[in-house]
């Protein structure tokens, strides 16, 4: 992995050198402030948590995620630098991993910066700190799920607009498989044991788990195998096709 | 340096490359030539370990490009067809960047890309986004990045592609220059090229080798080679053809008309026919304006063995 730190450097820093990553941040920012004050409606609430923000993360995600990474591999296969990459001594793994650990520092980057959401509800009353750091645990893993499937989806194709809309497409199934609302409705038609299989395939379920605080290592494990499945979906596409 | 054996590449059911082998020592600058599509790139790519083969393998100073494709990287620098590069980062990002996957760290990759900012001539776009270059400033940025570890050998594909003559000076004359100590494989479709820079040029056609050879030697092929073009007054057209009827040795004969009457005579295979026909012709009185010995054609013996091999593929 001796190569791991400058093809790192470059992705992350890449983020930065064109205003496309100051204008996402900005509206991640927003969105979420929007969605905890007016859809969550913190103030209504009358509880000091971040109950609000996190309930609405992973639709934020949903869009914001796949958008972060849709650049990462068609990109690269766009303007032909994919053949300079990989005519370097990089190896598959290095070059996989260092992307898609660049996108997830450009994402916690963001998670970090709705600090001030924190702050408000420390202002505002007592909350479990325990709980919100939980919470943003498994926001970043929750995120580097979703990352890590439109890493595939970017491997994809050469088009930006393509991989984003296979992304978002792929991960609202993940998120739809877990979401309550959604669950209830297929419990009326399918077996309970069957409705469990595939709540326990999505996103929603282990990321509330995780979010009241508890940091199960089943909802760890669950994060970290669908991130190696991702990537490992990522690096056979490229294996087969980044030539082409 | 570099040996390939029987290399093969298909693309679905499409044969690329179809059993290319060949051997470059040390040194030798070597041409590749051939129609678009004709498989030049394709070969390139599994040289450089981009695409793997179906078939077939090559070695680059004795590392296998199969099983050893790190060690087989790390000896080369190539240059892509039209020079890609990330476009939002400035030149000196970039090659520090390459720098730095190449082994060198902070200050000696800083170094090496300032190395790269005189051969290349870089200086006045140095801290500039590579993407508002101009074309010429992008192949030589992709030029110092494929110098920049001054690997042992080269592999440029269309290295002098969209640039203007001055510009294809400059690439030839740096070409030219890291002849000694490095072998260099470059593909191009500019026959002047070839003369200009290579010892020796591999035609290939429909993913095979057609022609293997000095561009010198190539041009001997030609029908050209040895052919006298010479300018008569009209009025001695006839007494120039019964003269030249008279010499042994000549093939065919052509009036290819013009101002001044233009006859091209060419020579049986392997004859040399200039120094009879100015030696009769003083004999004889033979007002000749103009006299010249065609070296042979690049671009028809090109032409004829490309062509030749699209049909026999066909049948």
């Amino acid at each position: 992995m001796e190569n791991f730190v400058p093809l790192f450097r470059r992705e992350f820093l890449g983020y930065f050198r064109s205003p496309v990553a100051y204008v996402f941040i900005v509206i991640f920012l927003l969105a979420s402030v929007g969605c905890t004050f007016f859809l969550g409606g913190l103030f209504e609430s009358d509880q000091a948590s971040l109950d609000p923000f996190f309930n609405y993360l992973p639709w934020l995600f949903l869009v914001f995620v796949p958008a972060v990474g849709m650049r990462l591999w068609a990109e690269e296969r766009r303007s032909g630098t994919i053949e300079i990459l990989f005519t370097l001594p990089v190896t598959m793994t290095e070059a996989v991993l260092s992307k898609f650990l660049a996108g997830w520092a450009f994402l916690a980057v963001a998670l970090f910066l709705t600090f001030p959401l924190w702050l408000t509800v420390n202002y505002l009353g007592n909350p479990d700190n325990g709980v919100i750091f939980a919470g943003y645990v498994g926001s970043l893993l929750m995120a580097g799920a979703y990352l890590s499937v439109s890493c595939f989806t970017s491997s994809l194709s050469k088009n930006q607009v393509i991989s984003f809309v296979l992304g978002v497409v792929i991960c609202f199934v993940l998120v739809l498989l877990g979401w309550g609302v959604f669950t209830d409705l297929m419990a009326s038609i399918f077996p309970a044991w069957l409705i469990d299989v595939v709540a326990d395939a999505g996103f929603i379920t282990h990321f509330q788990s995780i979010s009241r605080g508890l940091l199960d290592s089943r909802d760890i494990i669950y994060f970290i195998s669908a991130i190696t499945v991702g990537l490992a979906l990522n690096t056979m596409t490229l294996n087969a096709r980044k030539a082409s | 340096m570099i040996s390939v054996s029987g290399l093969v590449r298909d693309f679905g059911g499409f044969r690329a490359v179809k059993g290319i082998s060949f051997e470059v020592p040390k040194g030798q600058i070597l041409g590749f030539l051939g129609p678009n599509g004709a498989g030049k790139s394709t070969t390139m790519k599994m040289l450089t370990c981009f695409i793997e083969p179906t078939s077939g393998t090559a070695t680059v100073g004795g590392k296998d490009i199969i099983k050893d494709s790190i060690a087989v990287r790390k000896q080369i620098g190539y240059l892509p067809e039209s020079a890609p590069s990330y476009g939002e980062m400035t030149v000196v990002e970039f090659l520090s960047f390459v720098a730095e996957v190449r082994g060198m760290f902070g200050a000696s990759a800083l170094k090496a890309a300032e190395a790269m900012r005189e051969t290349c001539d870089l200086g006045a776009v140095w801290d500039q986004p590579i993407e508002t270059l101009s074309k010429g400033y992008r192949q030589r940025v992709g030029f110092a990045q494929a110098l920049i570890h001054d690997p042992p050998v080269l592999i440029l594909d269309e290295p002098t592609d969209g640039l203007d003559p001055n510009q294809k000076h400059e690439v030839r004359k740096l070409i030219k220059s890291m002849a000694n100590n490095k072998t260099i494989i470059l593909s191009t479709h500019i026959l002047e090229e070839v003369d200009a820079i290579c010892e020796r040029a591999v035609i290939i056609a429909n993913g095979s080798i057609v022609a293997d050879a000095t561009p010198g030697a190539l041009r001997e092929r030609s029908r050209f080679h040895n052919a006298v073009t010479m300018k008569v007054a009209p009025s001695d057209l006839e007494k120039a053809q019964a003269m030249l009827s008279g010499i042994g040795g000549i093939g065919n004969v052509e009036v290819l008309g013009g101002d001044r009457s233009t006859i091209r005579v060419f020579p049986k295979k392997g004859e040399s026919i200039a120094l009879k026909i100015s030696e009769l012709s003083k004999q004889r009185n033979l007002g000749i304006e103009e006299l010249q010995v065609e070296q042979g054609r690049l671009d028809e013996v090109f032409r004829s063995v490309t062509k030749s091999e699209v049909k026999a593929s066909k049948d």
